[in-house]
């Protein structure tokens, strides 16, 4: 039952950090080639400044719960993982840094290098953390200890020894680049105005086609993958409703967007991306790390649960902080709703 | 090399570097929260403009330690995995509790503070700094937490998979060693906090301008710097010491160099450790004074490392010894410089004596060392041991993470760091240039929709 609560409790942390940091990320993919004025490009950083930080704390905070929840499941994900997660973090660096110089530095070409550091540094570390997560679904070679090193990549074909790239995960590292620069559009025609909204509603339509089509193709190729993901559905079927949340959340952001309802379209992004991921968690329950090498080496949720203290007191201060942290959060995101209005804010 | 000692530099590198910015911003976030404070008590524009200085400082400071603490929390998997599989149960608890109780917390008003100024009230805009000082001061408390299990472990199980279990949060959450460790910590980012302030204060007089704010910053950080440079050492410091001798006597023989047990150690001030002949090589020593300072009395016996079985000696016992002297050495120049100056200050000389305010300015880069020589006092002190007594830090590195690749990850960190230094430099010192007076900084014009 804890196992079954935490790995859920995960999954939550897993889907507020891409539902809240993924349309800053989209939004750094696309201010690249959106923006025409340095208003505008001002005016595109201004809608993410005083959060995206605040949205990073769920990667943070989401490591920090799997590593007390399930601690061998973090120690061989991370160091077998460890190549690339090390370049996550030097795209982090990067990135946050970026965005916060070109407050303050105030020459143009300079400007020009540390925003196209923050759009590559983006747009990159959408497609890595869409193929860890693809990785995760395809599995790694574990050792009888439980861990595992994979190289950057090897034949590229998903196999008993796989890289971190291959032909699926460099589909999931596609998906996640098209939909967060989808979400950040969607974001951007709520929070800008002006020309510069418009041009973000009309960036919608291609990024929906290549969205819909990556979906299906990635749908597929897990199914060929691996195909006991789809055991949880068959066996409980109403969880065929995952899938079901998957379509009718595309088909809100095509309508919505349309109808000119920003608001709701993003949250239906918001609804697509929660849908995309508790659909792979569920495929994947209660294994949470496949073995290539064999069923019997999978990492489950009885081999990695942490003690039944450890996770009884945790609920307690989890759910407590959880609520204090969402009332923060709820607070900062009303104070500055609406559009954003350069002449009020700054520092 | 190597694996073991290049996971250990990997980590050691990372978060010396890393902690070069927290604490600043946790000694900065109580000060701010002064500033702010009078402010709104006297409705000063002059101490609001202060305060908004010492924000952007603060800001500058709060992204290099985020992006540099990003990597601390991973490098317990990628690099430590057998310590996490290990040890989750237990301190991956305060790790997740600083994500969430902190984190949120801060960034949450931090983001007010700094781009809210004008949507809030200003009482909303104190609070606001208020909540940034509390959620940097419980971050900070939550990795106390974390390393105060690793040097003194208490309220665990061992569960039949080896993984260790926390059998009492609030034991886990007021560890003794937790408590006494914070307390002298976050005095030493007081004093680092302190000390800058006071010293961009001492700058702009002896360049002669922004007068009034320069007495403000030299007001502040040195009353400031006064109070903490005396906590550091009483009761805080002295206290801890107490604490370790009697629970890591190997650290406290390694950092003092009592190489034979002794009635009425002697405190070595200044020598260099001599392994091989199990001495220190040109020694200078107060008699007593050792056994005094840790047991009230000169005639109490020291344990020496003589008494401490060879392979649980701490491994680089003269960077120990080396350490803790600078720490202990800088701390009582603190006391004599903030002594000094607080009392030019009170005799209203300290604005004009020129001599004192280029000894305040001299001196801001010596609390980043002593914090640093700090804390390589107490995690080389806690050497061989990951977990004090129950695990090897041999025991703990990744070892499928291979030397090499490891030293690529750190040639790496080294390099992105270097020019991360770099940027922080020219950030803060063109911040610094430019001031706390406002500026008319254009903002292009910007149709703005209704809300």
């Amino acid at each position: 039952m804890m196992g079954f609560i935490w790995f859920w409790l995960v999954a939550v942390m897993i889907v507020g950090y891409v539902v809240l940091d993924g349309f800053d990320l989209g939004v750094g993919v696309l201010h690249l080639f959106l923006v025409r004025t340095e208003a505008e490009r001002r005016a595109t950083l201004a809608s993410i400044g005083p959060v995206w930080d605040g949205n990073e704390v769920w990667l943070l905070a989401g490591g920090g719960t799997l590593y007390f929840a399930f601690p061998l499941l973090y120690a061989s994900a991370f160091s077998g993982f460890y190549l690339p997660l090390m370049i996550v973090l030097w795209l982090l660096i990067l990135r946050g840094i970026s965005i916060e110089l070109r407050n303050h530095i105030d020459v143009g070409v300079w400007r020009a290098l540390l925003d196209g550091v923050f759009g590559l540094a983006s747009a990159l570390l959408t497609i890595f953390f869409g193929a860890a997560l693809a990785n995760v679904l395809r599995g790694v070679p574990l050792n009888a200890d439980g861990y595992f090193f994979l190289p950057l990549w090897t034949n590229w074909q998903p196999g008993l020894h796989p890289g971190i790239l291959d032909w699926y995960t460099v589909i999931g590292g596609l998906v996640a680049l098209v939909a967060l620069t989808l979400h950040g559009a969607l974001w951007l025609t709520i929070k800008t105005s002006g020309d510069l909204a418009q041009r973000a509603r009309r960036m919608v339509t291609p990024l929906w086609l290549a969205l819909a089509a990556l979906t299906v193709v990635s749908l597929a190729a897990t199914i060929a993958v691996r195909p006991v993901s789809l055991n949880n559905y068959f066996n409980y079927p109403f969880t065929f409703v995952v899938p079901l949340g998957v379509i009718a959340s595309m088909a809100g952001i095509w309508l919505l967007n349309r109808n000119a309802q920003p608001v709701k379209a993003f949250l239906s992004s918001c609804l697509y991306l929660f849908f995309m991921l508790a659909g792979a968690c569920w495929g994947l329950y209660p294994t949470l790390l496949p073995a290539t090498t064999g069923a019997d080496r999978d990492i489950t949720l009885t081999r990695a649960i942490s003690g039944p203290h450890t996770l009884a007191v945790g609920l307690v201060w989890w759910g407590f902080g959880m609520v204090l942290a969402i009332g923060y959060i709820v607070f900062v995101y009303a104070k500055f709703r609406g559009k954003v209005d350069l002449r009020a804010d700054g520092h | 090399m190597t694996a073991e000692l290049i996971h250990r530099l990997h980590f050691a590198f990372t978060i010396t570097f890393h902690y070069l910015f927290p604490q600043l911003t946790m000694g900065l976030a109580l000060l701010i929260v002064v500033l702010k404070s009078v402010a709104l008590k006297t409705g000063s524009e002059q101490w609001d403009r202060a305060a908004r200085f010492w924000g952007r400082i603060f800001a500058i400071n709060f992204v290099f330690g985020v992006v540099t603490g990003i990597p601390m929390e991973f490098e317990f998997g990628t690099n430590w995995a057998r310590f996490a599989r290990l040890s989750g149960g237990v301190i991956g608890q305060p790790l997740a509790m600083e994500g969430v109780f902190s984190f949120f917390l801060e960034s949450a008003f931090l983001g007010l503070f700094l781009y809210g100024e004008k949507r809030i009230s200003k009482l909303m805009h104190w609070f606001s700094a208020v909540m940034v000082f509390v959620g940097s001061w419980v971050s900070g408390f939550f990795i106390i937490v974390t390393d105060a299990w690793m040097q003194h472990p208490v309220a665990y199980d061992r569960l039949p998979n080896g993984q260790f279990e926390v059998l009492s949060f609030w034991q886990l959450l007021l560890n003794p060693w937790g408590l006494l460790q914070y307390a002298h910590n976050m005095t030493g980012a007081v004093i680092t906090g302190s000390f800058v302030m006071a010293a961009v204060g001492a700058f702009y007089l002896l360049e002669g301008q922004r007068e009034q704010y320069a007495r403000i910053f030299l007001k502040v950080g040195v009353i400031a710097g006064l109070v903490a440079s005396i906590l550091i050492i009483f009761p805080t410091g002295d206290l801890h010491g107490k604490f370790v001798a009697r629970n890591q006597p190997a650290a406290i023989a390694g950092m003092e160099g009592l190489f034979h047990s002794e009635a009425g150690a002697g405190l070595v001030l200044m020598g260099q450790p001599n392994e091989e002949t199990g001495q220190i090589d040109n020694p200078i020593v107060v008699n007593d004074a050792l056994s005094f300072l840790i047991y009230g009395t000169t005639k109490a016996e020291v344990k020496g490392l003589d008494q401490i079985p060879r392979d649980q000696w701490p491994t680089a016992l003269p960077l120990l010894f080396y350490a803790y002297h600078i720490m202990a050495g800088l701390g009582t120049w603190f006391v004599l410089l903030m002594i000094v100056s607080a009392f030019l200050l009170w005799r209203k000389q300290l604005f004009t004596a020129r001599w004192a305010l280029w000894a305040l300015l001299l001196s801001f880069p010596l609390p980043y060392i002593a914090n640093t020589a700090g804390w390589m006092t107490a995690e080389l002190g806690r050497q061989p041991w990951l977990i004090y007594g129950l695990m090897r830090t041999s025991e703990g590195y990744s070892n499928t993470v291979s030397a090499s690749n490891g030293l690529f990850t750190l040639l790496g960190f080294m390099g992105l760091y270097a020019l991360l230094g770099l940027l922080f430099t020219v950030l803060i010192y063109r911040e610094i240039s430019s001031g706390p007076e406002p500026k008319n900084t254009p903002v292009e014009p910007m149709r703005v929709a209704g809300q």
